[in-house]
């Protein structure tokens, strides 16, 4: 087992299943066998707020939560909040964004405007960033809930996770009613990556 | 084999293992997954109380039973229980009392950030602070015996960041616990002046028995290491610290109350330099520096919020902090707010729309005092809206009670809601009450409460009458709305302020979370008549949103069909299609 601690941000807005997709990589990380800490957030930002779950795993973890700039990959389930988490990143990290924006309340109220081109300037301070639909790849799977789960596909093919432990985590933690287009969906974010 | 879980979740499982058997809380961000967690093991009683005292009460009976017994609440709800503590101190238990108090270090979902090691020293509790999921489970057990062998309630202070993590956690057998007999004996648990005098001798006599102890508690340890920084730090905060300085001496203190002197002393004797990392109060500190020690903490590390890894480094290691990227200043903030279809958001259009001044609760509804819908003037604490709308009439006279409400939720309502509207019906005041009743409690991730008439096994039980005991209460204008339906809304608030009496409103509708929205028609807007006023995009929310372009509204997906945005568009533009 290489001696190396592996931190995966995933971020999204209240509501949007951060912390299953955190518990699904999570078991992933206990079935090979590594000490794994989460953290997860719940109560008032749950309520449309922007949300953060935090995944460690290597041989031995001790804080639970991610140092700023020591992030191997950003998962983020809208655009704007890429950038808001962005400086959690190592330098030479990678983000993977779902192409999906939900309006921030001072948006909403006409205070701020959705900033333009967030993507295109979260992509210039990297190396690796990737945009997709996952939405509506997770529509076409039969559900656009399943968005987080073709994230995951991506995730797993970027930081080399075996399929098979991902499917298993899958199946052990997704409501059974949606164990089928959630590995179809995952089986897509594979092919987007390995592609 | 190992598994995770949050730490919430291993209490539980410790005082299962502990042979706890009844298990008392009202919910409360971060500490509401202990008792629902709990309530899935066979053969034990768990329960929602009303609020955190009558949970402590229910704890002190069945402590005093011979039960093992868990009571869990929220930093803040140990305040409302604190009139029971203080005093179970002196009574002392029966079956090991457990009480979980979790602090909210960073106020990611409470009204202040105080830190509960202060009740320790105040109540003469023992303190007890575990530092990831394993000691959690581990540490429960552990107190449920001190708690018998000193005969006193013991703290269990956890923190959010325990709390919501998920760490790994070798799980044990359940230990068979007999009830304890009981025996009458009202010299220890009546506290007449006469009794509890003597009571407080045996608080006194137990307290420096357990300084003793924690000079040799397994729960206190040294991980040695460079000695030319010793670290004393307790609870989550150890963590950081091994992350930041693998090197370092440390001194983990698993009990923070009583605090072990010679230990401390010894410790401090072996550094070149003595810190303590404690979030927030410098509760270890304070006691050591009183000591004649020499250390540092607060001079180098803050009172506020939550610490990390990467401040421990840069302050003792001087290891910079990264630079980052420099796109903070394109993020938009996003606070949370209430969700599409939400019941509440008419009611603070409507509050808004007519002037009022505003006396707040704390639920969901709190996110009502935000733009745009900017509805709340006061916000203090469970219970407070009812008692502080009275107190503002009260001091700018009936006036001031025409354009004044109370805003209150059901669960908070019944939490500490109920003995405010006495006093206003006793005191005569004008005041009018707005009951948010949404058949749950929200905010914490939707409880039952007495007024939903489910137990926390979801079991039908007798359903507390909002209504009823509103009009026992003395309360002789009461009015059911629907908040959706605005103008009865309205009218019906204008009706209760004109009245030179005390009036209640309930508005009554189901958190849209709590029954998944089956769309039978779906809203849109016709362009041709949509003028751009925004009027719609002034209720914030999630289902509507402005086209900058088209200079027009637009219905999102995420929109219920709740149907409150065409009733506040003067043009008529949003229209129903069925589907």
């Amino acid at each position: 087992m290489p001696d190396k601690t592996t931190n995966i941000l995933i971020v999204g807005v209240g509501g949007q299943g951060t912390l299953l997709t955190s518990r699904i990589i999570a078991q992933v990380a206990v079935q090979m066998g590594y000490d794994v800490k989460v953290s997860e957030v719940h109560g008032m930002a749950q309520r449309g707020g922007s949300v953060v779950s935090q995944v460690r795993y290597g041989n031995k973890i001790y804080s639970p939560i991610i140092k700023k700039g020591d992030a191997d990959i950003i998962l983020a389930f809208e655009k704007v909040e890429s950038a808001r988490w962005l400086d959690f990143l190592k330098p030479d990290g990678m983000v993977i964004i779902n192409n999906e924006r939900v309006n921030p309340l001072p948006v909403l109220s006409g205070k701020v405007k959705y900033p333009d081109q967030i993507h295109e300037k979260v992509a210039a301070c990297l190396k690796d960033t990737v945009m997709v639909d996952a939405t509506d790849i997770a529509s076409q799977c039969g559900n656009p809930k399943a968005a987080n789960v073709v994230l995951v596909g991506m995730l797993c093919k970027a930081i080399g996770l075996p399929e098979e432990e991902v499917e298993k985590a899958i199946r052990d933690i997704v409501p059974a009613k949606a164990i089928q287009v959630n590995l179809l969906a995952f089986k897509k974010g594979c092919e987007l990556m390995a592609g | 084999m190992k598994q995770l879980m949050i730490g919430n979740q291993a209490i539980a499982r410790g005082a299962y293992e502990a042979g706890a058997t009844v298990a008392t809380a009202y919910p409360g961000t971060p500490s509401t997954e202990i008792v629902s967690s709990f309530a899935e093991y066979e053969g034990v009683y768990a329960e929602w109380a009303p609020n955190e005292k009558v949970a402590m009460e229910v704890g002190a009976g069945a402590s005093i039973a011979g039960a093992r017994t868990l009571v869990a609440m929220k930093h803040v709800g140990v305040n409302v229980a604190a009139d029971p503590l203080y005093t179970l101190a002196y009574t002392g238990v029966n079956g090991g009392l457990v009480i979980v108090s979790a602090d909210d270090p960073g106020m990611h979902s409470s009204q202040n950030e105080q830190d509960n090691r202060g009740y320790g020293r105040f109540a003469k509790l023992i303190v007890i602070e575990p530092s990831d999921s394993q000691e959690a489970l581990d540490f429960t057990k552990a107190a449920f015996e001190l708690s018998e062998e000193f005969d006193t309630p013991v703290m269990l202070r956890v923190t959010t960041r325990l709390s919501h993590s998920q760490t790994m956690v070798e799980i044990g057998e359940p230990q068979a616990f007999k009830l304890k007999e009981y025996v009458k004996n009202p010299a220890k648990y009546v506290m007449l002046p006469a009794y509890a005098r003597g009571r407080h001798v045996e608080v006194e006599k137990k307290f420096l028995r357990l300084r003793e102890y924690a000079e040799t508690t397994p729960l206190n340890r040294i991980e040695w290491g460079n000695k030319s920084l010793g670290i004393i730090t307790s609870g989550v905060a150890y963590q950081y610290v091994k992350e930041a300085l693998p090197e370092v001496s440390v001194l983990k203190l698993g009990m923070t109350n009583p605090v072990p002197q010679k230990l401390i002393t010894d410790f401090a004797g072996q550094v070149d330099r003595l810190v303590i990392v404690e979030e927030l109060e410098p509760v270890i500190e304070e006691q050591v520096k009183s000591w004649g020690i020499k250390a540092e903490g607060k001079n180098i590390f803050s009172l506020l919020g939550e610490y990390n890894s990467e401040l421990i480094a840069e302050r003792l290691a001087h290891v910079p902090l990264p630079t980052g990227f420099g796109l903070e200043g394109d993020v938009p903030a996003r606070p949370p707010l209430l969700c599409a279809g939400c019941p509440h958001r008419g009611v603070f259009h409507t509050l808004k729309k007519m002037k009022l001044t505003v006396m707040g609760d704390i639920g969901c509804y709190t996110l009502g005092a935000l733009s745009p819908l900017d509805g709340m003037d006061a916000c203090i604490c469970m219970g407070a809206s009812i008692g502080s709308a009275l107190g503002m009439e009260k001091a700018r006279g009936p006036e001031q009670a025409k354009k004044t409400v109370a805003v209150i939720g059901d669960s908070t309502f019944v939490h500490s809601g109920i003995t405010a509207l006495i006093d206003v019906v006793y005191n005569q005041g004008h005041t009018t009450v707005l009951i948010l009743d949404n058949d749950t409690t929200a905010m914490t991730g939707h409880q039952d409460h007495p007024a939903t008439g489910k137990t926390i096994t979801r079991q039908a039980t007798r359903k507390l009458d909002l209504l009823a005991l509103v009009k026992a209460i003395g309360v002789e204008h009461v009015q059911v709305v629907d908040p959706l339906q605005l103008n009865d809304l309205e009218s019906s608030l204008q009706e209760a302020l004109n009245r030179q009496e005390p009036s209640v409103i309930i508005a009554k509708r189901p958190c849209v979370l709590l029954h998944p929205v089956t769309l039978a028609s779906r809203y849109y807007v016709d362009d041709e008549l949509c003028t751009g006023c925004k009027s719609c995009i002034k209720l914030g929310c999630t289902g509507v949103s402005f086209d900058d372009e088209n200079k027009k509204a637009i219905i999102n997906p995420g929109c219920t069909a709740c149907g409150l945005c065409p009733q506040v568009c003067k043009f008529n533009a949003i229209k129903k299609m069925e589907v």
